[in-house]
């Protein structure tokens, strides 16, 4: 099976594990992530204004790149699919917004037809945990593992739709999958700090410390993430744990990675 | 003076797709804020403030920056108010002004780390400037 | 040829302010048949009625129109009216001009247009209107109470102690309802058990009271005073004629791990198990879930123990079928899922409890046996926060909350605040809550109590984040007066969970042909005037199941619908409906279209003789109308392809008339 990627900015530079682990682990799951052609970088944040037209360009073009060719649309990075989706359903749904938006992408039109997963949801939705679990060679038996999903992954829920927005399952369903054991925690949907450490460390620190003491706290021996922004800030600004991303993980099992 | 403001304050409304009038000022969007004690004026302030058109105070004040877009006060709002949608549109009629970028470019690098993604900048970039 | 008469009704100025009531008779004066065409501030009233009666006198007439408000609001009134004054009510037409006219229009000229337009098209149907005389049939006087809670309970006795017979519906092992697991009651503050066991009682020993326990309403066939109804009682796998209670092998069960359901799941009970030690009917029931013998055919332990030998493995469900002249819901609620809350974490500690879970650790016969101590590790708690409208008012979306307020919280959380301070005055008590609700006798002077004499901190503001961090809980909410986030370390978290009505109720509902809103409480047929009557007739409502109720309200509601089936039973014969389904037997064709299509069951098809030509004689098959049975829904007259079926008072050629005259 092919899909559509985009992979995003961070994700080709500070982020190269999360983007060369999700297409390895990919091809051994039997689908191949296509990237886009000459995508451009999603702008990192959803501009939530209905007359925020160009900010969002990019993530139409990549959407509708991906309707020519008839396949979904895969990221990995948490804030480019938070972009990408939400840019996605304003276009099914803001009829004004999507018509300003189609005199840039003339001759074509485009109204939201592009089905957006994200990489997790292809795991569970296309791939399945099930078959998944299958192909795990080295089990991660007897590892706690936290996931931290912070906010792009699940919020706004209604547009996100990818998992109860309090109460998310996708990713310790991932961890159990691979053989750990998922630790749930309270702070695993609450904000990092996000950009905010550019104006203000200590709010970024206050935030993150929140998030890797109450995680270690539920007896955590590390955390999981799909934000390369979330990652930095666990690491610069949280306690002591590892933090990395869930292709890491998943490559493990797989046996891809050492 | 009055209309003016007003006019803008109706403008935020349009933008933002926000029904003020929609909130019963529990204040659970200000409970869950993850930057609340960063904020001068605080999710169900914004809120009340545009509604009354008392939005001068807003358009001054450091609290625009400070909302990390979490969405933690969209979601869980148990009347769909959105008050997330409100801040940005606030900032966004601050920032459109010429010359009132909050973040400019050449301030990046001093901010730069070497392990910091791009990610938080083209995101801070976006919230901070046009 | 027809002498109508033509009365307009102002309504005071809710039809007049829109409508040119003055005009509107003037040009129905020379429609056909009018001989008199007028307007009157109030019609309903007994001066407008005394007109009425006085012109039929002076004019001679024989049918009257009446523009006024909807015909379910006074059609009877008025049908009275013309009886009265000697002309068969059927005689009567109203055009709403109200409802579906002046209420909906802004401008005068439109709405006095509509208005004409509306009493022309009543005035064409009276011309071809029939004088009808309505059937009578005979009232079963039984009825049914279906569910046991309060509600039930008191709609059961009053409707006994006036002499009638009832059976109770329960689908759980025993009465009881929610009353029976709250601790005390607001805001007197006597205890829930005490209250209510002793009216349960008087159920099972009332010699017109049949409990129908762990049964559930299978079908209901029939209409008002004739209900032919189902039950299925289900296999509990114990003679309830033969145990005596006693309890021995709700000891001596092996199957120890069962979540005991009465607790909220707080505590295990056996396989076999009787709820509560005042259960009525007192009888042990086994769980066929967590049977081993039942399973597997091993154990057969609570066999052995009875010293009755009730236990019966073999048993199964049972089918009753009884008649009713009248049907009362009575279905209860519940609180809804805090799954989908889970941002003050309930589902990851054991301390974030539902306030129904907070009664039964207050409960002397509850898991704790009425000592206050924290689920997850048997601590006394010292910090309290109670969190209201958790999931009430509620406008997000559906699937989450309610957008009702669930009106029961505000004052039972100041009773558990207030209970809290009392018995242990070492425990700090937190409430947050959006507004204080309580209208009600000595509501608001209790709430004032617990934060004036027993020192609860009322925040006004919502929580919006619970963190359970090592064995605390970290409260995040809005200080709206002191605009603080608060950060409070609590050792339990209670949350008032909007209610919702009982998940029976959507299917009984179904069954009983009534008529629920969107949250699937009953609609009620008059919400100020008709309250405990659902406009099935025939069907009343007891309780929450109608809307949020605390008890009080809940026992005059019950009282009040008891009262609705006393009159009914009370009466030998019942008036029907006269507009119900005719079929003329020359144009019949014995296809049995109609007979598919009835949901009454009110048309059956005989072979009859007819006179052929030159003196033979045919057998055709036609079909007939149970007059009682009918309801006059005209489904049959739609279905009919010959047209001969049609409907006494609804005419397809009185319903041409109509649409001419509003086409003219």
């Amino acid at each position: 099976m092919k899909v559509s990627y985009f992979p995003g900015c961070t994700l080709k530079t500070k982020a190269k594990d999360l983007d060369n682990y999700a297409r390895k682990c990919a091809e051994v799951l039997g689908v191949t992530l296509e990237e886009i052609p000459a995508w451009q970088c999603c702008g990192g944040v959803f501009t939530t204004s209905r007359d925020e037209i160009a900010t969002k360009l990019s993530s139409v073009r990549a959407l509708n790149d991906a309707k020519q060719k008839g396949q979904p649309l895969v990221s990995v990075c948490s804030a480019c699919h938070n972009v990408i989706k939400q840019t996605n359903a304003a276009m099914q749904n803001d009829e004004e917004f999507a018509f300003k938006v189609n005199n840039y992408i003339s001759p074509d039109e485009y109204h939201g037809e592009t089905k957006v997963y994200h990489y997790l949801e292809l795991l569970r939705d296309v791939i399945g945990f099930d078959k998944l679990k299958e192909k795990v060679v080295k089990p991660l038996t007897g590892r706690k593992i936290a996931a931290y999903y912070g906010c792009l992954l699940l919020r706004p829920g209604k547009v996100m739709a990818m998992d109860d927005v309090e109460n998310p399952t996708i990713m310790e369903d991932l961890i159990r999958a691979l053989g750990a054991e998922p630790v749930v925690y309270a702070y695993r949907n609450e904000c990092c700090g996000g950009y905010i450490a550019l104006e203000s460390k200590e709010l970024a620190k206050e935030k993150s410390q929140k998030v890797t003491s109450n995680a270690q706290e539920k007896g955590a021996e590390a955390i999981v993430t799909a934000c390369p922004l979330c990652r930095y800030n666990l690491i610069k600004n949280g306690t002591e744990v590892p933090v990395v991303y869930f292709t890491e993980l998943l490559a493990e099992a797989l046996g891809i990675k050492e | 003076m009055e209309n003016s403001k007003q006019n803008l304050c109706n403008e935020i409304v349009r933008r933002s797709g926000v029904n003020p009038r929609k909130c019963m000022k529990c204040g659970k969007c200000s409970g869950t804020c993850p930057a609340y004690d960063e904020m001068e004026y605080h999710p169900h302030q914004f809120v009340y403030m545009v509604e009354t058109g008392d939005i001068e105070p807003l358009l001054n004040s450091k609290s625009i920056y400070r909302c990390l877009t979490c969405f933690a006060c969209v979601d869980r709002c148990p009347r769909g108010v959105e008050p997330a949608k409100l801040v940005e549109a606030v900032r966004l009629a601050v920032v459109r002004e010429q010359g009132k970028n909050h973040l400019k470019a050449d301030d990046i690098p001093e901010l730069l780390d070497e392990e910091l993604p791009q990610q938080a900048i083209v995101s801070a970039l976006r919230k901070y400037s046009k | 040829m027809q002498r109508i008469g033509v009365f307009v009704c102002w309504c005071g100025s809710n039809i007049a302010g829109t409508v040119d009531v003055a005009k509107v008779a003037e040009a129905l004066k020379s429609e056909p048949g009018v001989v008199l065409s007028t307007n009157y501030q109030y019609m309903c009233s007994q001066a407008g009625q005394e007109m009425i009666k006085e012109a039929v006198k002076e004019h001679k007439l024989t049918g009257l129109v009446i523009c006024s408000c909807s015909p379910r609001m006074h059609e009877a009134t008025f049908r009275k009216t013309a009886a009265a004054a000697g002309i068969n009510p059927y005689m009567v037409e109203i055009a709403n001009i109200r409802e579906q006219c002046s209420w909906i229009h802004k401008d005068m000229e439109e709405g006095t247009e509509k208005a004409i337009v509306l009493g022309r098209t009543a005035i064409a149907k009276v011309n071809l209107n029939a004088p009808l005389t309505p059937g009578e049939s005979p009232v079963t006087k039984r009825a049914l109470v279906i569910g046991g809670g309060i509600a039930g309970i008191q709609t059961a006795l009053d409707i006994a102690d006036a002499g009638f017979y009832v059976d109770i519906v329960e689908k759980k092992p025993t009465i009881g309802g929610k009353m029976a697991q709250l601790d005390k009651t607001f805001p007197t503050l006597d205890c829930a058990a005490c209250i209510l066991t002793p009216k349960m009682v008087d159920v099972a020993q009332h010699e017109r009271i049949r409990i129908f326990s762990y049964s559930e309403v299978e079908s209901v066939k029939g209409f008002v005073g004739n209900f032919d109804v189902t039950i299925r009682k289900k296999a509990r796998y114990v003679k309830e004629d033969v145990c005596t209670g006693c309890g021995l092998c709700t000891e001596k069960c092996p199957q120890k791990k069962v979540p005991n359901e009465f607790n909220l799941g707080m505590d295990n009970r056996r396989a076999i198990y009787i709820p509560f030690a005042q259960a009525v009917p007192k009888v042990a029931t086994i769980d066929a879930d967590y049977c081993t013998m039942l399973k597997t055919g091993k154990c057969g332990v609570c066999s052995k123990v009875c010293t009755a030998k009730a236990i019966d493995y073999t048993q199964k469900d049972e089918f009753i079928e009884e008649k009713y002249g009248a049907i009362v819901a009575a279905t209860g609620f519940n609180p809804i899922s805090m799954d989908k809350f889970d941002e003050f974490a309930y589902s990851q500690s054991k301390d974030v409890i539902t306030s129904l879970e907070f009664e039964r650790l207050m409960n002397a016969a509850g898991p704790t046996a009425g000592k206050l101590l924290r689920p997850s590790d048997g601590v006394h708690p010292h910090k309290i926060v109670f969190v209201q409208c958790v999931g009430s008012r509620c406008a997000s979306c559906a699937e989450k909350g309610k957008e009702y307020c669930s009106k029961i919280c505000c004052m039972y959380t100041a009773k558990h605040a207030m209970l809290t301070r009392d018995k242990y005055p070492d425990t700090d008590v937190t409430v947050f809550y959006i507004d204080v609700r309580t209208p009600g006798k000595q509501f608001d002077e209790f709430y004032r109590r617990a934060v004036e004499e027993y020192g609860v901190h009322y925040i006004k503001g919502m929580v919006g984040k619970v963190s359970p961090e090592g064995n605390k809980l970290i409260v995040q909410g809005s200080d709206l007066i002191a605009n603080k986030q608060l950060k409070i370390e609590a050792d339990l978290v209670v949350l008032a969970a909007a209610i919702e009505p009982d998940k029976s109720a959507r299917p009984l509902a179904t069954m009983l042909t009534a008529s629920m809103d969107t949250n699937d409480f009953f609609t009620e047929a008059h919400p100020k005037l008709r309250p405990v009557e659902s406009p099935t007739a025939g069907i009343f409502l007891s309780g929450a199941c109608q809307g949020p109720k605390d008890i009080p309200e809940t026992v005059s509601q019950a009282g009040a619908a008891a009262a609705k089936v006393i009159g009914l039973l009370a009466k030998d014969k019942l008036t029907g409906n006269p507009c119900v389904a005719h079929s003329d037997e020359m144009m019949c064709n014995g296809c049995s279209s109609c007979e598919k299509v009835c949901p009454y069951g009110a048309i059956t098809y005989s072979d009859k003789e007819f006179r052929g030509p030159n003196r033979t004689t045919l057998i055709r098959r036609v079909a007939s109308v149970n007059e009682a049975i009918c309801q006059g829904c005209g489904c049959c007259t739609v279905a009919c392809p010959s047209g001969a079926m049609d409907l006494k008072g609804f005419a397809s050629k009185q319903i041409m008339a109509e649409v001419d005259a509003i086409c003219k």
